[in-house]
């Protein structure tokens, strides 16, 4: 009986264990279910995207920054370069301590005060994870003492690069204007446009003048090689390649030593000079004086250099021949004799006495000539030659407004020329409808007359003028004004040319044009205003003196050069084209402060006209100031 | 005796399934590890000889009749109670916990020896008060089970004390610990959770939390999780192939020679793969089943069962952390991963089955 108690015991046990058993084989079944479900979620289900995840970790794409494009002149002058050489850069990622990393770094290789300044504006506009130049130009002894101890320095590397340079400096430094580094404004700009692929890896940016007009053909093509990493970032193979295409060449129309000659023309005054080929627009010297130098703003000029330019009364940054707005003054005459004998308001030979002032009908107030007592007899060739204000009072008041505005806005004035350089002003060409909408004013027969000596309310921009001069010089048919002549493909044979199409006939009466043109001649000769301009040249020059006033002359008060201050005294022009029978350049020159136009400008004007059509380099300069006036406008 | 009754006498202890199913996962080893060690055979070689050692000791064990291996727990675990101790005072110090005792030779670590000696001293205490069992024996059992785990626990390794409670606990329940009991170690587990998680170390917490969001710490703690599951799931269907893992061949997943060894496996086989990896596994548990459903004597059982049930939790416990559902915890995965201690453990393992499949008979007569 115990027995088999016993034995019963045993088998309920056995059956008791073997239940524990099916639950131990169900528990380990759903453990490997677990599993399964768990494999074919990540491997099947969720597949893409973690290969997507391998293949980022695996594939780096590293972007091939190409060449920029250089910069020559019509004869091959080198204006923008690339050289290489070496920089010191800090990963700010990698470098926690700024200060006390770049404190260390100067005990081995010298850091300006400029260096840091510049440093730390970088800092200030840079994205956290960019690598930023601390110094540049480095000394084969400076890389060499650095390579040495980089171990110290794990956030600071030596970098090989390609630079820009500009050789002419601040001669050129309005036309070319310079490159800098991308900003998080131009980030922003390209993030949105399709170039932003072309710009991964770029530092640089075209900022002012060509380089930025012509970033688009400067810049290149940037070439992607696709590499596999390991986790620690080594290379380990290249997967594939695609070559950068460097950026095209721009060859200029610029003559890079007639724009070296009429840069230093200037001498000590401050202002500008276009020069254009009248046959085809092509722009020959671009000046805008001061200039300064663009090799700084590359790499980010420091804080204090900045403030200097930027809060120069010489405003050096101010692209005057763009973008500077002055009063024509009597350089509008010419203009304004061919729009009087167009709407044939005046005979040619019709004459008019001067008795030195003008008065509107019914007005006492007094628009005096500037010559005291007046020219006497004068007719439109005379006019011009002597720039007979008075004349000019009666003509454009005969002539009106409506008239004057539609016949010289077809010279360009009051529009932007439409050069190839970004931020032209577009001058002031003023007319009843700008008046109204402007000052809520009708206009007044006296605003004509100001109008009718390029005062008042006019304002040109030396580009403007020089535009307008070429077309006059090419009987009234105008090319666009461009800076870049062609284009060359970096990869060889290919060759844009800019386009040199006149845009439009003015469809002016021939006849006009010769009386004008003539009269233009006059004035450089004998009895003109500019005579000083031609002495001794062996071609004719046609050309107009003007003034523009900085400061309003009260009623009756007489305007006396030596009383006011420099810096108020009137802006000296001069226009002008040659050789006077078949011109072949012609020209505005602005000179700030520089008083009287046949003075100031008209000599600068004859330096570049004389190298330009005899190879002629003028002596050392002597001080233009310090002349005496022979002749007044 | 002629050759063949030597050759016969030679396997007569060795069970042939179960030797088929371990010899084809400690070949896959072979095989990852040499993808693993990049086309190496320096780890290949080393993994060989540490199952060449465990092997023979395998076979050893296998021979070992049944009273005698009843006979080696008390000093096992006794020993094992001694060398924790020690390692508790004198232990080297090595990655922030006191784990080894140098011995001069080499470093002995004793959590490795209980991973045996725990269950083989439970399922002794078992058999011993088999007619006469109650609650408190069950009590006594546990308590023979907490001791060593909370000496491994202080060291600190959560990990293995968390596996040697699972075979100790496996133990319990085979020997038929009540399903109310069980019920009520439940509640009390999952109600003094919050007090555990403050006893925890820094480290052991971070790594729970990042089973939730390894991303938090994409570069640190979360590095391994993240590698380790991009290396799974890229694998696909049918993985890239033989040494063309990405993420293994360009250094991207960690410790992948060890405890990371299955997404080696994964990346470079596939869905297929992992599919043919759990189906041998679940060949090895199957025969492990049978062997304990064969097993004459109540300790037989409830070792032969804890043995195959601890196998399986370690083979779970590591595919689940290596695909992101599981803390990382330092677990081999069992018979795959490069390392010798485990090796032989395991294989020791798998000795005493054998032994208790090809020894029954002879208890029976």
């Amino acid at each position: 009986m115990k027995k088999h108690a016993e034995f019963k015991n045993h088998q309920r046990e056995i059956f008791h264990f073997q239940l524990r058993l099916v639950v131990s084989i169900g528990f380990v079944l759903a453990l490997l279910a677990i599993l399964l479900a768990r494999f074919i979620y990540l491997q099947a289900v969720r597949h893409n995207y973690y290969q997507t995840l391998a293949e980022s970790n695996r594939i780096s794409i590293v972007p091939i920054v190409p060449n920029r494009g250089l910069i020559l002149d019509r004869n091959g002058v080198v204006l923008a370069r690339n050289y290489s050489g070496y920089t010191l850069e800090i990963n700010q990622n990698k470098t926690p301590n700024m200060d006390a990393a770049i404190n260390d770094l100067s005990s081995l290789i010298e850091i300006t005060p400029k260096d840091r300044k510049r440093f730390k504006k970088l800092l200030a506009e840079s994205r956290s994870f960019e690598t930023l130049v601390i110094r540049s130009r480095l000394s084969d002894e400076e890389v060499a003492r650095f390579a040495a101890r980089q171990y110290r320095f794990p956030g600071i590397e030596i970098k090989a690069r390609l630079f820009r340079d500009y050789p002419f400096g601040e001669k050129t430094s309005h036309l070319i204007g310079y490159i800098g580094r991308i900003n998080e404004a131009d980030a922003a700009q390209l993030e949105g446009s399709d170039l932003a692929a072309n710009y991964r890896g770029s530092d640089y940016i075209g900022k002012t003048g060509l380089e930025q007009s012509y970033e688009n053909e400067l810049h290149g093509t940037t070439g992607i090689e696709q590499v596999e990493v390991d986790a620690g970032g080594r290379a380990v193979r290249m997967l594939s390649h695609t070559s950068p295409v460097s950026g095209n060449t721009l060859v200029l129309s610029i003559d890079a030593r007639l724009q070296e000659i009429a840069e230093q023309s200037f001498g000590n005054y401050r202002g500008a000079l276009v020069a254009i080929d009248p046959d085809n627009g092509q722009v020959l010297a671009f000046v805008s004086k001061p200039g300064y130098d663009p090799n700084p703003f590359i790499d980010g000029i420091d804080t204090q250099s900045w403030d200097e330019l930027n809060n120069s009364p010489d405003v050096p940054l101010n692209n005057r021949a763009l973008r500077g707005q002055y009063p024509p003054g009597s350089t509008i005459k010419p203009f304004m004799a061919l729009a009087g004998l167009n709407f044939n308001t005046r005979k040619p030979e019709q004459t008019i006495n001067d008795p030195g002032v003008f008065y509107l009908p019914g007005s006492s107030r007094q628009y005096r000539d500037w010559k005291a007592g007046g020219h006497g007899s004068v007719n439109m060739f005379k006019a011009i030659q002597v720039s007979c204000d008075t004349y000019f009072y009666g003509l454009s008041t005969e002539l009106g407004i409506d008239n004057i505005f539609n016949f010289l806005s077809r010279f360009g004035f009051g529009n932007k020329t439409g050069i190839d350089m970004e931020g032209e002003t577009s001058g002031l060409l003023p007319s009843q409808e700008w008046k109204a909408k402007r000052y809520q004013q009708i206009w007044y027969p006296g605003d004509t007359v100001s109008v009718g000596i390029g005062q008042g309310y006019s304002l040109v921009t030396p580009l403007q003028l020089a535009f307008a001069t070429a077309t006059l010089a090419n009987g009234g048919v105008a090319y666009k004004p461009h800076l870049v002549k062609e284009v060359r493909s970096s990869l060889g044979a290919e060759m844009r040319l800019v386009a040199s199409e006149p845009i439009y006939d003015l469809n002016i009466d021939p006849a006009h044009l010769e009386l004008v043109r003539s009269a233009m001649v006059a004035v450089t000769q004998p009895g003109g205003t500019a005579v000083y301009a031609s002495l001794g040249a062996p071609y004719h020059i046609a050309g107009k003196t003007g003034t523009a006033q900085v400061i309003a002359m009260k009623q009756g008060e007489k305007y006396d050069e030596k009383a006011v201050d420099e810096r108020l005294r009137d802006h000296a022009w001069f226009i002008a084209y040659a050789p006077a029978e078949k011109p072949r350049i012609a020209l505005a020159v602005l000179a700030e402060n520089g008083g009287h136009g046949g003075s100031t400008a008209a000599p600068i004007a004859r330096k570049v006209l004389d190298y330009y059509l005899l190879g002629k380099v003028p002596k050392p300069l002597q001080d233009v100031k310090e002349k005496e006036d022979i002749e007044h406008d | 005796m002629t050759r063949r009754q030597l050759w016969l006498r030679f396997i007569a202890h060795l069970d042939r399934p179960l030797l088929l199913g371990v010899s084809l996962l400690l070949a896959t080893s072979l095989l990852v590890l040499y993808s693993a060690d990049n086309a190496s055979m320096d780890r290949p070689l080393a993994q060989m000889r540490n199952i060449l050692v465990a092997m023979t000791c395998m076979w050893l064990v296998a021979n070992l009749p049944l009273h005698y291996l009843m006979r080696t727990a008390v000093p096992i675990y006794v020993l094992g109670m001694v060398l924790l101790v020690a390692v508790a005072l004198f232990g080297e110090i090595s990655h922030g916990a006191r784990r080894w005792l140098n011995l001069g030779v080499a470093n002995l670590q004793p959590s490795e020896l209980m991973k045996i000696g725990v269950p083989l001293m439970m399922a002794w205490y078992f058999e011993k008060h088999e007619a006469t069992l109650t609650l408190k024996n069950y009590f006594i059992a546990s308590l023979l089970l907490l001791m060593p785990i909370a000496l491994i626990a202080r060291q600190p390794d959560l990990g293995t004390s968390l596996l040697i409670l699972a075979s100790g606990f496996y133990v319990l329940f085979l020997a038929g610990l009540s399903w109310r009991v069980m019920g009520v170690l439940l509640v009390a587990a999952i109600a003094s959770a919050p007090v555990m998680w403050s006893m925890l170390h820094e480290y052991q917490r971070h790594r729970i939390l990042m089973l939730f969001d390894p991303s938090q710490d994409a570069l640190g703690n979360g590095y391994h999780t993240i590698q380790a599951t991009i290396a799974v799931g890229s694998g696909g269907l049918l993985g890239k192939g033989y040494l063309n893992g990405t993420q293994t061949h360009l250094d991207f997943l960690p410790e992948r020679t060890t405890d990371f060894i299955f997404a080696v496996y994964s990346e470079e086989f596939g869905l297929l793969g992992s599919l043919f990896l759990l189906a041998l596994y679940f060949f090895v548990i199957w025969r492990g089943f049978v062997i304990t459903g064969n097993a004459s004597t109540y300790f037989t059982r409830l070792m032969a069962g804890s043995i195959t049930l601890t196998f399986a939790t370690y083979t779970f416990v590591n595919m689940g952390m290596v695909s992101g559902i599981l803390p990382v915890v330092g677990v081999p995965l069992p018979l795959i991963s490069y390392g010798g201690t485990s090796m032989l453990t395991l294989l020791l393992g798998f000795g005493m089955l054998m032994s208790i499949e090809t020894h029954k008979k002879l208890v029976r007569s």
